[in-house]
Order: C-alpha cells, then structure tokens, then sequence
C-alpha cells in the first residue's frame, strides 16, 4: 500500500525554497540542457543532404547571399547568410546527410 | 434451385467470405501472436451477440490488376453486437485481406457502420490492423480516410469512440485514433507512427525499429497517444469492458448506476498522507479508500504520472477522479500531466461524469524545456477545462495548494460547486520556505543568526497562513473536514448536485489553448 515509510528510494527535488521527497520520471532525467544559440553558427533547420556549397572558407559574403543548398523533405533549400561576413569554417561536403542543428557553416 | 438450396448457396458463399485472406494469411497473423479480426470481435462481444452486415462488398478498382482480385469484405467486418446487454458497433480490420488496406468500399463499409453508431447513439468500437492506404486505388484511399476522420469529429462528444490498435496502424491512418475519446494498446503487438522507421531512415537517415518508435510502449508511456496498455488481446478486451461499465452509452445519458459498495477495509485514509508536506505518497490510495470496493480504474497510467486521473464510483455513481501525485515529481503540473488532465476533464464534462480534483501541488515545474515547450499555454487547458465543465464538479485539497496550482486545481474560482479542505491543508501563494524568504528579507539578513531567523519566519508563516482557515474565513473553502469524512461529503455534494443546471454564455464554441 503506502510507501511512505521509507524515504530511502526517493529521491529529492528543489521546487522554490524547499526539498520534496519524490520520484523522478524518465521525460524528466532526460530533458535536454539549455544550450544558447550561437548567431555566427548556422545549423541544419532540419535534417537533410548537402547537395552543392556555392562559398569557399575565407570568402566574403553579405546578408542574404547563398551558401549552400541542404536538400530535406524532396525541397531543394537555398541557406542564407543572415549577416555580412567571412566564412570561418565550413563543416559539411557536397553528399553529406546530416542530422537537425548540425553546424553547416560559420560566419565571422 | 429450391430455397433449400439457395440457403446452401449463401451458407457456401457465407464460409468463404468468412475466410478472410484465406488459410495461410490466417496461420501467418496468428504466427504473429495476434487473433483474427473475427476471433477478436467474438472475444469482445457477448456470446452470439455479434450481426455482420456489408460481408459481400467487393472493391471496384480496376487499374493495376485490381479488376482480377477478389477481396473479401474487402478487408474489414462490421458489425452490431452487445458488451454487457448493451448495444454496440464494431469494426474490425483483417490483416489477411491485403494487410488489412483501406480501399473505397473498406472506408465505406467503416463509415456506414459509424453513421449507425451516431444515429442509434451506440458506442462504437475500432479494431485497427491495417497496412494503411491501398495505393493501387489512390485518391480513392485517401478520400475513404477523410471520410472516417469527418464522422470520428462530428460523434465526438455524442457517443463514445474507442479505438483498439492491434496491428500496424500508420501514416494518415493514425489519426482516426487520435480523434477517438480512448485508445488501447498491447505490447509488441499496436505499432502507430505516421512516418515509419524506413521512410525515416531515407528521409533521414536515423535507423529505428518500429516497436521503439511507435510501439505499445512508447504510447502508453511516452507520447501519451495510448490511454490504456495491456500485455496481451484477451487483457485489453477486459479492459474495454471495464471501461465500459464505467461511461454512459451517449451524451444525453448518464453512467450506469453499480450497486454501492464501501471501500475496502485495508485503505485507511488517515494513515496515507504524510502531515509534511515535502513527504511523498500515492495518492491513488487515497482514491481507493474513497471509491466503492477501493475499485480505482485508473486512465494514462504510465504517462504523465505526476497526475493522476481514471474513474471509480461513489455509493455506485461514476466519478472521474483528478488528483496531483506527490508520489511523481512531487506532483508538480507540467506539460503533459496539463494536457492528460484537460482532456479527461472534457470527456467527463461531454459525458455528465462528476468530476473530484484532489488537490496536493507545489505548483508548476519550473524549467527552460518546460518554458520552451509552451508550458503556458499547455497549464492554460486546465484553467479552460475546469472553467467550461459544467457537470458537478467536486474539489478536495489534502494538502499543498500553491500558488497558480491552486487556482488551477478545480477551484472555487473557476466554478467547483464544492470546495473541501483537509485540516492538513496550506493554501497559500506559495510554500511557507519561500514567502518567508521574500516576506521577511530584511530580517532574516539583519539577524545576527540568519538561519536561526529564516527558521523562525518559516515557522510563524507556517503557522499563520499554511492552513486552510485563512480561504475557509473568506468563502473559497465551503468546509474544513476530517480525511475519514471525506467520502460521505463527495457522495452528499454528488446526491445534492443532481439536478445542477450551470449554463455557459451563448457560442459557437470556444478557442481552447489546443
């Protein structure tokens, strides 16, 4: 019945000021941690294949110029720079499939 | 031909429909561990109460050599039958008549059945077994599904719409279930995705096995698309049957009334709950020392497990119980347990179902995933849920009640007819560590023994508002009352709400936070 005696298998959790006896769920241990978005990176939006890279590693590019075309979902994607800048690194080659938030290129 | 042939005849063409996909497609789906759909509606039926009707339809595709095939049924039996003496409509796809796939005639056969259910105001019952569209009838599949997914909306709320995955059920074909009020699952056998692990795998290129990807399991517990999971087909069909005995047959109807039982001595419902209320309990303990015979049928149980919610009668009323579970995440409101709840909510509103909240929460989960996953406006659908329900609605607070928890937990503000506290109870802003922190800031950093202060801050708050006389002198508790008290107050406000007439202000409907 209840399960209350003993406190042992429980585990704690800190909700505002104070310290609850519980236990925990899978969904809950699993969560993802927060990881802040970094604007000179730009990643996959979706998972596809990289079909051509039209820009070179130290290539000057402005807002709006295409870099690359990521194929996903049988649409041919024209990704964009979002910024003026350099390419830094290009983290993909022409072929490659590549999951979702994959680091494509990175802008400097 | 004298009629005693022309009966022959039928009986001849009667046993060879009967048959399905023939011998073989019917050894491979028992190979499989799964029933016929035949055996399966038999199984769930009372005995001999099963009618078929539509077993002649013939699909009438022609293109890609269709014109040359026979298919039985066209693979799914429809019918009318009994669970328990009252009426019910069936049907049941079979997996040996071509995987089970849906042409023109099979969505026509499904929604002839359904319209019947509708206009008899019968429940109705889906067996799911099917590959998914017949591609060689094209467009024609894919209007037979819309069709299907057009009545499962118009019924719902009329009649109950249960939905019994025992095969593969994929892509478009999902969401027939999904718009039904319960789905049931059994392990290795229910598999329900809309894109399956091959197409994944070439859309993608992630690799998965179809049971880890919309197996029993994952529903039951993950996704929260199943309600009920079962180890095997003869488990699930007793499941149904109990859910059954639980809901009433229509929306014009109210559940049918069990003979009272007491619960059962061994639930001691002063022994559950811990006074402090950072111990843990399972609050479905506290359920079964309150429902008649301690028979708690419990709804979701494997996801979302910081609620709880399922049906048990009080002196042989139906009662759908929602509670916090101290038990799981300190019984904190989260995203899912937000959308479990809501939902029951609604089906007992749809159903004249009393609804009892049992209240025992710190408040929401605090969180960036949570945030991020739209825990706004997923809490919203409780506050939605509790404000529109007009059926009686029954609120006890056992302990904890904090904050935005404590609106949102059935309370007198959003229109609980009944409003009942335990003297355990602190109703409060927020838990006596924290307002003592905020309240007494300053004190507690000027003492020259802060922590000794903090102590003694968190316990005069404790005292002074941690308790349920403070909402009791204002109204918003009716009565304090006593744990062992607490069935004869659920039966006498369920007995005296008998007659509620609560109105809503004219609409079409409303915009629900879906």
């Amino acid at each position: 019945m209840s399960n209350t005696g003993d406190k042992k298998e429980f585990n704690v959790i800190r909700l505002w000021d104070a310290d609850y006896h519980t236990l925990l769920t899978k969904k809950y241990l699993n969560r993802k941690p927060y990881v802040p978005r970094d604007e000179k990176k730009i990643l996959s939006f979706m998972p596809g294949t990289i079909q051509k890279i039209m820009v070179q590693e130290g290539q000057q590019v402005k807002r709006g110029d295409a870099l690359l075309i990521l194929e996903s979902m049988k649409m041919m994607n024209r990704v964009r720079a979002h910024a003026d800048g350099i390419v830094k690194h290009i983290y993909v080659k022409p072929g490659e499939s590549i999951p979702k938030n994959h680091p494509m290129i990175e802008l400097e | 031909m004298d009629l005693k042939d022309k009966i022959l005849e039928l009986q001849r063409r009667r046993e060879i429909a009967a048959k399905g996909g023939g011998d073989k497609a019917i050894e491979k789906q028992l190979s499989m561990g799964k029933l016929t759909a035949r055996d399966r509606i038999n199984a769930l039926l009372d005995p001999d109460s099963f009618h078929e009707y539509d077993l002649f339809v013939q699909h009438d595709a022609k293109d890609f050599g269709m014109d040359k095939k026979e298919l039985h049924g066209d693979g799914v039996i429809v019918g009318t039958g009994t669970i328990n003496g009252r009426p019910i409509s069936i049907f049941a796809q079979d997996f040996t008549v071509v995987g089970g796939s849906l042409g023109r005639m099979h969505a026509g056969k499904i929604t002839k059945i359904m319209d019947h259910a509708l206009k008899m105001r019968m429940p109705l019952i889906g067996i799911n077994d099917s590959g998914g569209a017949r591609i060689q009838e094209g467009v024609n599949s894919l209007a037979g599904y819309g069709e299907i997914f057009f009545r499962n909306t118009l019924a719902s709320g009329v009649i109950p719409q249960i939905s019994v995955i025992l095969g593969p059920c994929a892509g478009g074909a999902v969401y027939s279930p999904a718009l039904t009020d319960w789905v049931f699952v059994v392990d290795k056998i229910s598999k329900m995705f809309i894109t399956g692990p091959e197409v994944i795998k070439s859309v993608l290129g992630e690799e998965i096995s179809q049971e880890e990807l919309g197996g029993a399991r994952v529903h039951a517990e993950t996704t929260g698309n199943a309600h009920f999971f079962a180890r095997s087909e003869q488990e699930c069909f007793e499941q149904i049957k109990k859910l059954l005995s639980f809901i009433p047959w229509n929306n014009d109807e109210k559940a049918p009334r069990a003979v009272p039982k007491p619960p059962k001595a061994e639930y001691d419902i002063e022994k559950i709950v811990p006074v402090d209320p950072k111990e843990p309990y399972d609050v479905r303990d506290v359920i079964r020392a309150l429902v008649d015979d301690s028979d708690f049928f419990e709804v979701q149980e494997l996801w979302a497990a910081n609620a709880v919610i399922g049906f048990g009668r009080i002196n042989g009323e139906t009662v759908g119980f929602v509670a916090n579970q101290p038990l799981v995440l300190a019984g904190v409101l989260d995203v899912d347990s937000s959308d479990k709840i809501a939902r029951f909510i609604r089906y007992c509103d749809a159903f004249n179902i009393p609804i009892v909240t049992l209240v025992d929460l710190p408040g929401y989960l605090p969180g960036i995933d949570q945030e991020h996953m739209g825990v706004i406006r997923h809490g919203a659908k409780i506050l939605y849920s509790y404000s529109e329900a007009t059926v009686p609605k029954i609120t006890i607070i056992l302990r904890k009640a904090y904050g935005g928890g404590y609106i949102a937990m059935g309370s007198r503000h959003l229109r609980s007819d009944f409003v009942f506290a335990w003297p355990t109870a602190e109703i409060a802003v927020m838990g006596p560590e924290g307002a003592a922190n905020i309240i007494f800031k300053k004190e507690i950093a000027e003492a020259p023994d802060p922590e000794a202060m903090r102590k003694e801050k968190v316990k005069e708050y404790t005292e002074k508002f941690a308790n349920p006389f403070v909402a009791a002198s204002k109204g918003y508790i009716d009565s304090v009352i006593a744990p062992f008290e607490t069935r004869k107050y659920i039966a006498h406000a369920i007995e005296v709400s008998v007659n509620k007439d609560a109105g809503l202000p004219r609409k079409k409907h409303g915009i629900p936070p879906f």
